[in-house]
């Protein structure tokens, strides 16, 4: 604290461009990201899955290439050869080594002499608090343990920088804060032989509660729109008015629409037009957060963050429902309030028959590639028309995963406001029932 | 180096009082140890001895038999290994040697092994003139074809299939290509190759009764073995002898299963691919019983460190990670596409010439009308094992209890050679004056038609509870509940064993459609015994006419009606 050095940069992070698919072109999931972090701190990188922070991770890591775009890493006096470590959201752990084999895997493939290996995996062992454990395989531990052997394995090499790629999120609440404030205590302790953390969450509290810095990201493709630092005096406590302010915040820049008014307004999806990714969203989500909504506390206009609390949501999980409902005009998203469209609150109060009708009607002239299928099936004498030829021109401006996940999303749409339907045997679209 | 010893010297001196396991488990290892020898001397004498001690009926001879055949198989085995570790490795890393690989262990496979054994016997005793070790070879080699190509396409997936993130540790440690092999590629991929080496050795049993004792021109060879002994007794008519040979296979297919395969299982175990304890882990005594002894993980020693030392002669893993280039130089990759390209057309080229130049038309169009009998009968006698195997499995498995009985009894069968039961069959059909056309039949799937029974048990065990507990309470019966809840369900299972009755049952045509006892000879019309006449008449182009017609139904057959039904098995009725 009373240093007046400058920071010392350990990672610098210019000009980073990645797509998915083969070059040239593809998708773009990356766009012009620059980065550098400094020896102690942690940084936290926060966004929407698919926002492109895990493959920022991975770049760092070395694990895969950017197109284009460099990664350094900056050597210093205290570091005269910055390492990485990683820790996994699945954990990663071997099923058939035990807990020791596993703690001791990056010192083999050093090359550590055997004695030495073993002395440094069981500190590490027992720094993170698995002693007892050691001969253990990965299937007799529970996920929390898990975590903490992925833990030791990254710590045990002695990495410079400490990457964890959502670390706690398969993890339960409770395990989950347990974990958390270990590693906090382990760090501000100054045990860990780490000189910073970089860490990549979509809950925004957790970023909040463990991070000196924290990098909003976009998604579609993923930008850095905002950089946070979070002076809250450590432990920081949840309840605590500042922390509680940031988190909307937060939450408010996260929700922000992107700056430049040069993008098309359905562009909170990635593509335009029929080759728009959509999110799988199922329409029983889509009517039941319009009627929470709807509903009394909110009456048309709620804040994200209520909304994600009172229904017990991650925002990871509301956000792709929101603009959903954004994108069919059923609501707006205005800073980090979702405001319902009056079309929406006749919805929450119609019948099943209307609702479908409204639906329907919403979805043909807001979502392109609805559009784009009845059109089609209108056009044929047969009424019919092979999934596969959709399947294929939504393959020319995505990857084949988000065009499967794409046309799953418009034809479960398209079942529920029955403007056509699917039929899985003969791989076709229809108009079951012309009128 | 002395500090990795110490550990290892102090453990010796704990371990040096030997328990009562220990004398169990050297008792039967020595014992095999010395038969193991006492086989080997007979491979390398030389050729005269066969015509010296030929092979007799005195059932005292029979367990020596038993053992060169036992040895035989585990050469094939241990060769198969290799091979598959070799190959599928080199075809999973390498792009260019993959796309090559890959689509030729796929025809292979549907390749029918017996008609390879012309080719090989001469070629093998040509390569060791005058020595058993040149037919003993051959006799190895054609095993070694039943299984190989399996083992090494199931390992080829296997390490397609690695979990992203473990392989994200390998190259974030950057480990060395040795040691993800040692760490995370073998481990992963050995329940899988067991178990396909299990199913393997089964198959093998048949090609081992069919190579031992082979004819292929004026060249007879007649290697000790109970294939060799199980001929002779059919030659000359003894019911004794055949009923010796039958009771001694399966005695040695008890013991090898017993000592061999349930403890490799149980130990493979540890490395299937899952994060939580299964309940029901495979058991063996004799697994048990060696991890109990003491002086045993010092013998074993050994072997780990030739792993070690592997590990130490690898190079420094390098610090800074190597960059894996998609795009590599255009001007080599066209170079390399046009020189597969070029070995392509040479080898039709190759092949169309030597095939005009020897046969006729005639030939070709009585190779395909041969394939179409054949086709015909494969096709009947699927669905009519399917018609008797499909309820009784389902039956069965329904009721665990049964099912776990009979499930061993149903691969055992299938592991057991079914040509050595073909005897019978001739002297029914000759005493009832049957037509051999349509009685010789069967015998092709009586030894494949297992493989549909303990598929659609695993499958009816596999359906869920509550399926069966809604069906029941809904009073789902009859025809529909066959219809909605039992045939989907075990669809995939089914489709799995079809398909390997399928494949097996036009491979054994070759030794099923021509059948001896004595001087009985029986002859059914068909691909295999087209295959079969023209190999006793070392008419080798008619033999490789009837190899590649039947590969190419196999085949056909395979990519036509198989993979589509198992791909919609996958995609709709998956639970």
């Amino acid at each position: 604290m009373a240093t007046l050095l400058p920071p010392q940069p350990l990672i610098e992070v210019k000009g980073l461009n990645h797509f998915y698919g083969p070059p040239p072109g593809g998708h773009l999931v990356l766009e012009n990201v620059d980065l550098t972090l400094y020896q102690n701190e942690v940084v936290g990188l926060l966004g929407r899955s698919g926002s492109g922070k895990s493959t920022l991770l991975r770049s760092i890591a070395g694990l895969i290439h950017p197109r284009q775009g460099t990664v350094a890493r900056i050597a210093s006096e205290d570091c005269p050869d910055p390492s990485v470590a990683m820790v996994f959201q699945t954990f990663a752990l071997f099923p058939w080594l035990t807990v020791l084999q596993n703690v001791e895997l990056g010192l083999e493939a050093q090359k550590v002499p055997a004695a030495e290996r073993r002395s440094r995996a069981l500190a590490a062992i027992d720094l993170i608090g698995l002693d007892g454990f050691e001969n253990a395989y990965p299937k007799e531990l529970s996920g929390g343990m898990r975590q903490r052997v992925g833990l030791a394995r990254a710590l045990v090499v002695n990495p410079s920088l400490l990457l964890m790629d959502e670390p706690f999120s398969a993890l339960d609440v409770l395990t989950a804060e347990t974990l958390r404030t270990d590693l906090l205590d382990l760090w501000s302790e100054g045990r860990m032989p780490i000189k910073s953390i970089l860490i990549v969450t979509h809950n925004i509290e957790e970023a909040v509660q463990m991070c000196d810095r924290i990098l909003v990201f976009s998604s579609n493709p993923g930008r850095v729109v905002a950089e946070i630092k979070v002076d809250i005096p450590r432990p920081r406590d949840r309840l605590d008015p500042p922390f509680r302010a940031l988190v909307d915040d937060i939450y408010a820049r996260m929700t922000a629409r992107p700056a430049d008014a040069a993008r098309p307004r359905e562009g909170v999806f990635p593509g335009t037009g029929i080759a728009m990714v959509l999110p799988h969203v199922s329409t029983n989500t889509l009517a039941g957060l319009i009627e929470e909504v709807d509903g009394t506390p909110f009456n048309g206009r709620a804040s994200m963050a209520e909304l994600a609390d009172s229904l017990n949501f991650e925002i990871d999980d509301l956000f792709p429902m929101a603009e959903t409902l954004q994108l069919l005009r059923f609501a707006e998203l205005r800073g980090a309030e979702l405001l319902l469209t009056p079309a929406a609150r006749r919805y929450a109060q119609a019948d099943v028959d209307h609702r479908k009708a409204m639906f329907g009607e919403a979805l043909l002239a807001h979502v392109p590639l609805a559009g784009h299928i009845r059109r089609i099936l209108d056009e044929r004498a047969s009424h019919k028309a092979p999934a596969r030829r959709f399947r294929d021109e939504l393959e020319d401006h995505m990857s084949p995963d988000f065009a499967s996940e794409t046309l799953k999303t418009v034809t479960n749409w398209g079942r529920y406001a029955e403007v056509f339907t699917y039929h899985e045997d003969d791989d076709q679209f229809s108009l079951d029932d012309p009128q | 180096m002395t500090t990795t010893r110490l550990p290892s010297f102090s453990r010796m001196l704990r371990l040096t009082r030997p328990n009562r396991e220990d004398a169990i488990a050297f008792a039967i290892l020595s014992g095999l140890a010395v038969l193991v020898f006492r086989a080997a001397e007979g491979a390398v004498a030389p050729l005269s001895s066969l015509n010296l001690e030929p092979v007799t009926l005195a059932p005292v001879h029979l367990p020596y038999y038993a053992l060169r055949t036992v040895l035989r198989m585990f050469a094939a085995l241990l060769a198969s290994t290799v091979f598959t570790l070799v190959v599928a490795t080199l075809a999973a890393r390498s792009r260019h040697a993959g796309r090559l690989i890959v689509p030729a262990l796929d025809i292979l496979q549907s390749v029918p092994i017996l008609g390879f054994l012309t080719f090989t016997v001469t070629f093998f005793m040509n390569l060791f003139p005058g020595n058993v070790l040149g037919v003993e070879l051959a006799s190895v080699f054609a095993i070694f074809t039943s299984q190989a190509w399996n083992m090494a396409f199931s390992f080829y997936q296997s390490l397609r299939s690695v979990p992203g993130d473990l392989e994200e540790v390998c190259q974030g440690f950057a480990l060395s290509p040795v040691r993800r092999f040692l760490r995370l590629d073998l481990p992963f991929a050995t329940p899988a190759l067991v178990w396909n080496a299990m199913m393997s050795m089964s198959g093998g049993w048949f090609f081992v009764v069919a190579s031992e004792a082979i004819t292929v021109g004026n060249t007879t060879a007649t290697l000790p073995g109970i294939g060799s002994y199980l001929a002779m007794a059919i030659q000359q008519q003894n019911f004794h002898a055949v009923g010796w040979a039958v009771g001694t296979m399966a005695l040695v297919i008890l013991a090898y299963d017993q000592l061999f395969f349930r403890p490799i299982v149980a130990w493979a175990d540890r490395f299937r691919f899952e994060q939580t304890a299964s309940a029901d882990a495979p058991q063996s005594w004799f697994h048990d019983l060696l991890r109990r002894t003491r002086l045993l993980p010092v013998v074993l020693a050994p072997l780990a460190t030739l792993g070690r030392v592997l590990l130490a002669l690898e190079p420094r893993a390098r610090r800074q990670r190597v960059v894996v280039d998609g795009a590599s130089n255009p001007w080599l990759e066209r170079l390399w596409q046009a020189g597969v390209w070029l070995g392509v057309i040479a080898a039709l080229g190759w092949t169309g010439h030597y095939v005009l130049t020897s046969l006729t038309l005639q030939d070709m169009a009585q190779a395909l009308g041969d394939a179409m009998i054949t086709m015909v009968r494969v096709i009947v006698l699927i669905v009519l094992a399917s018609l008797i195997w499909v309820p009784l499995g389902v039956m069965i498995g329904l009721r665990p209890r049964l099912a776990e009985r009979v499930q061993p009894i149903a691969q055992f069968l299938a592991a057991f050679p079914a040509n050595v039961l073909f005897p019978f069959a001739v002297i029914a059909i000759v005493r009832f004056g049957l037509a051999p056309d349509v009685w010789l039949s069967p015998l092709m799937i009586l030894g494949t038609q297992w493989y549909i029974l303990f598929n659609v048990i695993a499958g009816a065990s596999a359906i869920p509870n509550d399926l069966r507990e809604a069906a029941g309470m809904f009073g789902v019966r009859g025809w529909q509940w066959w219809r909605q809840v039992a045939l989907p369900g075990i669809f995939p299972y089914y489709i799995t064993g079809a398909l390997t009755a399928s494949g097996g049952s036009w491979n054994a045509s070759i030794v099923a459609e021509v059948v001896t006892w004595g001087d009985h000879h029986l002859r059914a019309h068909g691909l295999g015994a087209y295959i079969a006449d023209a190999t006793t008449a070392g008419n080798y182009p008619q033999v490789a006419l009837g190899i590649a017609v039947m590969s190419l139904f196999v085949l056909g057959f395979n990519r036509l009606v198989w993979r589509p039904l198992y791909a919609f098995g996958e995609r709709r009725l998956r639970l």
